[in-house]
């Protein structure tokens, strides 16, 4: 699949925003009101701004983004409908959170459950997003059962480390973040390993001669058209094996390096402040090679032996 | 939310208008759709005899072409050098001032100097005329090189001919051949009909080295080598020999073969029929063991055997001397098999096919018939094969002859319009061959003068060639002299190397329409080009003057000096005429008219008006009247309506009479225009069953055909399996006659003008060293595709917008070439570089691409670094329009010896992985300036 | 209305494609592009037409294929056209968050709403058979319509009341009809040529039907037997063919009675 970078942008920008923001509400959940409102405000900004970002570049992905409104209609059949309803149902919640729990609105009995509402929409919101991957049954790369916990834990990962950042620049720096992040970082990299060896390991599903009906052997020798066009420009985008390769060894050594980051820095907290960098990259090559790599059956009919 | 409501009856048109399709030659009848006055749509015309509503890739692809940027708009003349594409705008009237300047002078000195050859015309009625008015010799369309072995053939056999003079019976057929054809002129009619065999299935066998298209559907397909499907033929006909599976019958009756033919080695009668002193053909009769009259009622024929004539002739039926042909070892299923490929138990098992459905299942029709003899036959009884063949026999310099085998084989099996057979369209069957002599003969070529006939025709005798006393021909392309004496159709892809050689002389105009002679028109591109841009010592061009009437930005114009734009098909009248290439359905004649649907938004004019026009201009009789006024003022809708041929003919047979009621014959009808739009642009009219079937010698028919000018008089039309014709030359050859060739062309003339067909390597195999060059290379007709012209057409190009050379699969192995790969195909002309592609079903020793595709950069209104210029590529460089040296070193052209027809597939190659891989193909010409087209 | 219709009618309009007819001629696709380039769908504008890269949105595409027989060098070559097929589970329509992309409830064709589509792909990600092509000029998703604005437009005559591809093809490859109906002359022919579906272990349900190359008859038929190989010499074979020819037909070439037909060698 085309990996196209508004795509990319949005998954990898708002899966931070709503790892980080979930991290902050569960906080403020479990510990009540935000040790000052400087931190509160900042760390909220940050999370909702990122996840803004991110969900500003997918609306750039649409060919009518003055329609995007018409996207919340289909939430009872649609996972990209459900993403978006849960995305927007986020904000007042984070808000509402975000003041009582910052003090400007004196209701700390309202932090605890709104907190863990606010938590909930952000897992919600990557789970569908996830979803609208993984129950695509033409893309075989997406549709594993790994798909979402990546997802998920990419997004707490990255959040984590995001929240040790903010968190050491505040002073509020402690060993539990860097153990959070390292759980989240350790399960990640375990899981994007598996799916990778399994993508490796189980056989292409389907062949050219189902995708025709010809039977075996059947190939393709005369395109239907010489020029290109949309299918091809989508879905026909191909890596290099060996390039693939290399990048999946970059992704793996960035989390590792980041893992490294945050095992060290309980003892050297400034640690943290290069973790940010590093993951997101980690992050963004991910993705990039979640689509990159990603065929789709459509490709047999164009002369892809298997997909 | 609820489903939305949608419009499921939209009318997104304002008016329809019927006409007929240019995309290709095939004609068929269309419905174009508009809206605010802009062409929206185009479908096919449920109603018309071709299409009977079906539309192919092209045809529906027309807007395009019809909007296409690369029109070109206004007259130019050439200010640049020829090639530039540097061009001054000019007015309509400066450009007619111009051109009649340049014509006028020619025609008051020398009408021979024009040379005057019109391509994919479909208006030679009225150019060939133009050209006989003018006093010119020199002019032709584009037959010969495409398809003239097809129609000289059967013309001088049977008196019809593939290409679209008749089509396989698709409603009885039990068994189909079809022979080298990727696309055909019946684009549609073929496509339709082998849908028809598809649905009733009926067994058709592709013979084609290559198995795309057609070949893909076909239940057999015989993967032949090119050039040799006349052995393959003749080992069927000898196979049937054998088995004497043979309609005995409807030889004796119908054909020649029981004719006598003097035997009398190295006599000047040797070979020629035996005749009574009326000129009548003899028969032996086996009751009264006599010479008799041919074709009679009362005589009993013998097929077989040697006689002596009461006078001491010895004679033999001409069927014997075929039977002793095919018979021989030579043409043996094994015979052949190596040579052509095919296996000999393959060619054996397809004969008794043959012979089972000619024989063992025959089609009865309950239609009673009377044949020429008045015998009323109560059925019509019909051997159900059929076959059809077109270019991949025809571009060979054995296709005549090759063609002539397939006839006979038809013949033999009497399969010749009867059900299930092939049939003819009206106006064939002709007379053989048809009666119409070439002019242009020393002493017919005077200034200012008409030629007293039209410069095409068919001639049965060396006193009827265009040579004079030395053998030196006559017209600009050698059409009709020793080099190719039956070239019916001209050889229009000679003109501008020999024009640029003055040889057999020098001409100062060259006014050329609709072809692309600068490019894929052309044998031998580069020289071609070289041709249209040497100049001589004086400094001036060895062509002097070029006139072009083009539609589009194409090669040519870049090569020309005044430019005459014509519109785009859907702007103009135009008549697809009887007298030109019918239309007709075999069920009964037809015609049809092109009407303009939408008037030019540029300043263009129809070509055939501007030709009157200018005749007017130039004083031609037929095109002025009696003070010297133009006689069709209203320009070509006025001479479709009002031009007569003979009294009560004229171009459309349709709605003639003041009333509009006569057909075929009948008074100018000044509203036969307006009649032909009323009934959807064309004109049919189907034939009463018994006169549908076995034409060449039903009585009806003839009558009839006599009446609508088909024939002269209703004869029979007998067929010639053995040509008299050929026998003429061959003697002339042997030193008899009063018209004798050069000694430099006898050996030549004795060796191929046999009166039994034959089958000899084409030249290019056995002239060039077939080690050096192992492969054969042919092209195919793309089915989205037409010629050079689909390319400008923005949905076309997007299916094919660049070529690849395709290689069998083991073949390319053996040669170390992968798919992708970029390899030189080298001939003994030259060499190109294209792109590889592979494929199991093609012959291993043959490699093939699609014709036309590749483009010379900014041609077409193209940007120079469209795929058609930097990927596609053109086998053209590479054939050569001459031959090696020949007999006294004189180099014939790259074409059949008998019909001048052009041998593009007989081309030789190698193939070698190129040393450069970069992609791009080779060679680039410059690119053209851009052109000043419509915005 | 993205979820599939609840009760669908039992029509099923859908195309028949005859893989053992279809020539490969491009006059389906070029005709379903002029078609729809006018119709609702249109304009189907084209990007860079006369230049390097020239594309643009088309519904209907023809691929080339070989197909390797077992024991045999020359392949099979199966010209196959594609467009959408109309599925009866299509995931296009599911996962389309706008609702812009659905199946009729009357007769299963499966549409886009131009005026609602937001442009996101999606619907072409989760069509497994590259049905659906993007405007990049409108920014819309397009697809093949079945013709809706031709097969109940009473603009046209009731014969050309069928999709542009089915009434464009030549060779009548192409057959549309109702596919719900099992006494349908679709149904009929798809149960007779065993006509199949696209990828139907993806569970879309595909409306459109493929029927498959049949067998060739390439072999000696058992009935035909082989031609008599004349020993000895041909030509006296067929002097005395000739003259039994002559005795037979002494009266029948001369009498009216014909003899053609009954004629064996
Ligand atoms: N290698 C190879 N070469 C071949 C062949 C082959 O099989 N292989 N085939 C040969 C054969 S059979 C043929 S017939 C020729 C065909 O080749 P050409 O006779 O050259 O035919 P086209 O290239 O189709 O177009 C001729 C010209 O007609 C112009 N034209 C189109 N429409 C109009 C119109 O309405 N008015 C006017 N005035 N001009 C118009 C086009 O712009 C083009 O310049 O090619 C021959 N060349
Ligand atoms: N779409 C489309 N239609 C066209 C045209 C076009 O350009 N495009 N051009 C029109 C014109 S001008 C013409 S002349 C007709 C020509 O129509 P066709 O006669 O179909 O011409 P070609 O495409 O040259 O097809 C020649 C076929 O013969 C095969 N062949 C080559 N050599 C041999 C051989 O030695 N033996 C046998 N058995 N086969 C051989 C080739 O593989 C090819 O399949 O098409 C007309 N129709
Ligand atoms: S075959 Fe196609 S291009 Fe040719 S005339 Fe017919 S519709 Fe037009
Ligand atoms: S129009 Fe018919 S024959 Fe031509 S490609 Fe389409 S389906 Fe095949
Ligand atoms: S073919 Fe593709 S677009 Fe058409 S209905 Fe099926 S899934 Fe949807
Ligand atoms: S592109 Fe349009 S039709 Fe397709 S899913 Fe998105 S909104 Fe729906
Ligand atoms: S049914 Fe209509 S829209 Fe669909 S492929 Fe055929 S012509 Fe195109
Ligand atoms: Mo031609």
């Amino acid at each position: 699949m085309n990996p196209a970078y508004s795509v990319i942008l949005f998954t990898t920008a708002s899966g931070a925003g709503y790892g980080l923001l979930s991290m902050l509400s569960l906080a403020g959940a479990n510990h009540g009101r935000a040790s000052t409102p400087a931190f509160a405000f900042s760390s909220l900004a940050i999370a909702l701004a990122l996840i803004t970002i991110g969900l500003l570049s997918s609306t750039l992905h649409l060919g009518r983004p003055e329609r995007a409104w018409r996207a919340f209609s289909q939430w009872r059949s649609s996972w990209l409908s459900r993403e978006g309803v849960a995305a927007i149902i986020t904000y007042p919640l984070a808000l509402a959170f975000g003041a009582c729990w910052s003090g400007i609105i004196d209701l700390p009995h309202l932090i605890a459950p709104l907190g863990y509402a606010t938590a909930l929409t952000c897992w919600i919101t990557v789970f569908c997003t996830a979803k609208i991957y993984s129950t695509l049954k033409t893309i075989r790369a997406w549709h594993q059962p790994l798909t979402i916990p990546v997802y998920l834990f990419f997004s707490a990962a990255t959040g984590s480390v995001w929240l040790m950042a903010i968190a050491y620049v505040f002073g509020r720096f402690a060993p539990a973040q860097s153990f959070l992040a390292m759980v989240a970082l350790l399960v990640l990299i375990v899981l994007k390993f598996i799916y990778w060896r399994r993508l490796e390991k189980d056989p292409r599903t389907h062949t050219m001669a189902q995708a025709t009906g010809l039977g075996e052997g059947v190939r393709q020798w005369e395109v239907p058209h010489t020029s290109t066009n949309f299918i091809m420009k989508e879905m026909g985008y191909v890596v290099a094996r060996r390039n693939g390769q290399k990048l999946r060894i970059l992704t793996l050594g960035l989390l590792d390096v980041a893992f490294v980051l945050i095992v060290l820095s309980p003892r050297w907290p400034w640690l943290s402040l290069p973790a940010v960098p590093i993951i997101m990259a980690a992050a963004w090559v991910e993705r990039w090679l979640f689509f990159a790599q990603a065929e789709h059956v459509v490709g047999l009919f164009y002369g892809k032996e298997n997909a | 939310m609820a489903q939305p409501q949608i419009n499921t009856s939209p009318k997104n048109w304002d008016e329809i208008k019927t006409t007929t399709c240019y995309m290709c030659a095939c004609r068929c009848g269309i419905k174009v759709h508009l809206k605010d006055g802009r062409v929206t749509y185009i479908d096919g015309n449920r109603d018309h005899p071709v299409n009977k509503g079906i539309i192919c890739g092209k045809g529906a692809a027309g807007i395009k072409q019809h909007y296409s940027p690369a029109r070109l708009s206004k007259p130019l003349i050439r200010v640049g050098e020829r090639g530039s594409g540097e061009f001054r705008e000019i007015e309509w009237e400066e450009a007619l001032r111009t051109a009649t300047l340049w014509l006028s002078e020619t025609r008051n000195t020398n009408p021979a100097k024009l040379a005057f050859f019109t391509g994919r015309d479909q208006s030679q009625g009225l150019t060939g005329w133009w050209a006989s008015q003018f006093g010119t010799p020199n002019y032709a369309a584009h037959g010969g090189f495409c398809s003239v072995n097809m129609a000289a053939a059967g013309l001088y056999t049977y008196g019809g001919s593939f290409w679209e003079f008749g089509e396989p019976d698709w409603k009885h057929t039990k068994y189909f051949l079809l022979f080298g054809v990727a696309e055909d002129h019946g684009s549609n009619p073929i496509k339709a009909g082998l849908g028809k065999l598809k649905a009733r299935g009926t067994k058709i066998v592709s013979i084609n080295p290559v198995k795309t298209g057609y070949s893909a559907i076909a239940d057999e397909w015989i993967g032949i080598r090119p050039g040799t499907d006349g052995l393959f033929v003749s080992a069927l006909i000898h196979e049937l020999l054998h088995a004497q599976k043979i309609d005995g019958d409807y030889l004796a009756r119908y054909t020649n073969s029981s004719w006598l033919v003097i035997e009398n080695k190295g006599g000047p009668d040797d070979g020629l029929i035996a005749r009574n002193a009326a000129g009548n053909p003899l028969v032996w009769d086996h009751h009264i063991n006599r010479a008799v009259v041919a074709n009679t009622s009362d005589a009993t024929p013998k097929l077989m055997g040697r006689f002596v004539l009461d006078d001491g002739r010895k004679v033999v039926t001409s069927f014997t001397l075929i039977a002793e042909r095919f018979t021989a070892e030579e043409y043996s299923p094994d015979g052949v098999a190596e040579r052509c490929g095919v296996k000999a138990e393959t060619i054996r098992r397809i004969a008794s096919e043959l012979a089972h459905t000619a024989f063992e299942d025959t089609v009865e029709l309950d239609i009673p018939w009377t044949d020429y003899q008045g015998r009323r036959h109560e059925k019509t009884i019909g051997r159900p094969v059929a076959m059809h063949a077109m270019r991949g026999i025809s571009a060979h310099a054995n296709g005549f002859h090759t063609c002539r085998t397939i006839h006979i084989l038809q013949i033999m099996l009497g399969t010749i319009d009867v059900p299930g057979g092939s049939r003819y369209k009206p106006p064939f069957p002709k007379s053989i061959p048809p009666n119409v002599k070439p002019a242009g003969r020393v002493g017919q070529v005077r200034p200012n003068t008409p030629l007293p006939g039209p410069p095409l025709g068919f001639i049965t005798s060396p006193e009827d060639l265009l040579v004079d006393e030395n053998g030196t021909p006559q017209r600009i392309d050698k059409a009709y002299s020793w080099d190719a004496p039956l070239s019916a159709h001209g050889m229009m892809h000679m003109v501008i190397n020999n024009a640029a050689k003055d040889d057999p002389y020098n001409i100062d105009v060259l006014f050329m329409y609709m072809a692309n002679m600068s490019w894929n028109s052309a044998m031998n591109v580069p020289d071609t080009i070289k041709a249209l841009t040497s100049k001589r010592t004086d400094g001036e061009y060895v062509i002097p003057k070029i006139i072009y009437s083009d539609a589009y930005a194409s090669e040519m114009v870049h090569y020309a000096d005044l430019i005459l734009p014509d519109t785009t098909y859907l702007e103009r009248w135009d008549c697809i005429s009887m007298l030109d290439r019918p239309i007709s359905e075999a069920d009964g004649p037809a015609d049809s008219i092109r009407q303009p649907v939408v008037e030019p938004d540029r300043d263009v004019r129809a070509f055939q008006t501007v030709l009157l026009d200018l005749g007017a201009r130039l004083g031609l009789p037929g095109m002025t009247n009696a003070e010297g006024k133009p006689r069709y003022p209203g320009g070509y809708p006025d001479y479709i309506v009002n031009h007569e041929r003979a009294p009560g003919l004229g171009p459309l047979a349709g709605f003639r009479g003041k009333d509009g009621k006569a057909a075929g014959r009948g008074a100018v009808n000044p509203n036969q225009l307006q009649a032909y739009i009323d009934n959807g642009s064309y004109w049919f009219q189907e034939l009463p069953d018994n006169m549908k079937y076995y034409r060449h010698v039903n009585w009806d028919y003839l009558d009839w055909a006599t009446f609508f000018g088909f024939l002269p008089r209703p004869e029979p039309i007998i067929h010639h399996v053995y040509s008299e014709t050929l026998q003429k030359f061959r003697l002339s050859a042997r030193g008899h006659g009063k018209v004798q060739p050069p000694d430099q062309h006898k050996i030549r003339i004795a060796t191929y003008f046999d009166p039994i067909p034959f089958w000899y390597a084409p030249f290019e195999g056995s002239m060039i060293d077939e080690t050096e060059f192992p492969m054969h290379a042919i092209t195919q007709r793309p089915m989205a595709m037409y010629h050079s012209w689909g390319s400008q057409n923005s949905w076309l190009r997007q299916i094919l917008g660049r070529n690849w050379l395709y290689l069998n699969k083991n073949r390319a192995a053996k040669l170390g070439i992968a798919e992708g790969d970029w390899v030189d195909v080298i001939s003994h002309h030259g060499r190109i570089k294209g792109q590889a592609k592979l494929l199991d079903g093609q012959n291993e020793d043959t490699v093939w691409t699609w014709n036309a595709i590749g483009k010379r950069a900014g041609a077409w209104g193209l940007s120079p670094d469209a795929p058609e210029a930097k990927k596609g590529f053109l086998l053209n460089h590479l054939i050569s329009d001459l031959l090696p040296e020949r007999e006294g070193g004189y180099r014939y052209s790259n074409s059949d010896p008998i019909t001048g027809q052009a041998a593009w597939y007989d081309l030789r190659v190698r193939i070698e992985k190129s040393a450069d891989q970069t992609a791009e193909s080779a060679p680039q010409f410059k690119s053209f300036k851009k052109l000043k087209r419509a915005k | 209305m993205t979820s599939l219709p609840l009760n669908p009618s039992t029509k099923k309009l859908g195309l028949v494609i005859d893989l053992d007819t279809c020539v490969g001629c491009q006059a389906c696709a070029t005709s379903c592009k002029e078609w729809n380039a006018q119709g609702d769908s249109g304009p189907l504008t084209d990007t860079d037409p006369h230049g390097a890269d020239p594309s643009g949105p088309w519904f209907n595409r023809i691929h080339g294929y070989e197909v390797k027989e077992q024991g045999r060098d020359d392949s099979r070559i199966v010209n196959f056209p594609r467009s959408c097929l109309h599925c009866e589970e299509p995931a296009c329509v599911t996962v389309c968050p706008t609702g812009a992309s659905y199946k009729r409830a009357e007769d299963g064709i499966v549409l886009i709403n131009p005026d609602t589509c937001i442009g996101c792909k999606l619907c072409s990600w989760a069509c497994p058979y590259g049905a659906r092509e993007y405007d990049y000029m409108q920014g819309v998703m397009k697809k093949c319509t079945l013709c809706v604005d031709r097969i109940y437009n009473t603009n046209l005559e009731p014969e050309d009341q069928v999709p542009a591809c089915v009434k464009a093809c030549p060779t009548g490859a192409r057959h549309f009809g109702d596919l719900g109906d099992e006494n349908s002359d679709v149904s009929l022919l798809v149960k007779e040529r065993g006509g199949y579906d696209l990828l139907p272990e993806l569970g879309y349900k595909p409306t459109n039907k493929y029927l498959p190359p049949r067998a060739r008859r390439e072999t000696k038929q058992a009935h035909i037997e082989a031609l008599p190989k004349s020993n000895g010499s041909p030509m006296e074979k067929l002097f005395l063919w000739a003259d039994k020819l002559l005795n037979k037909g002494s009266g029948s070439v001369a009498s009216g009675e014909d003899n053609s037909g009954k004629l064996e060698g």
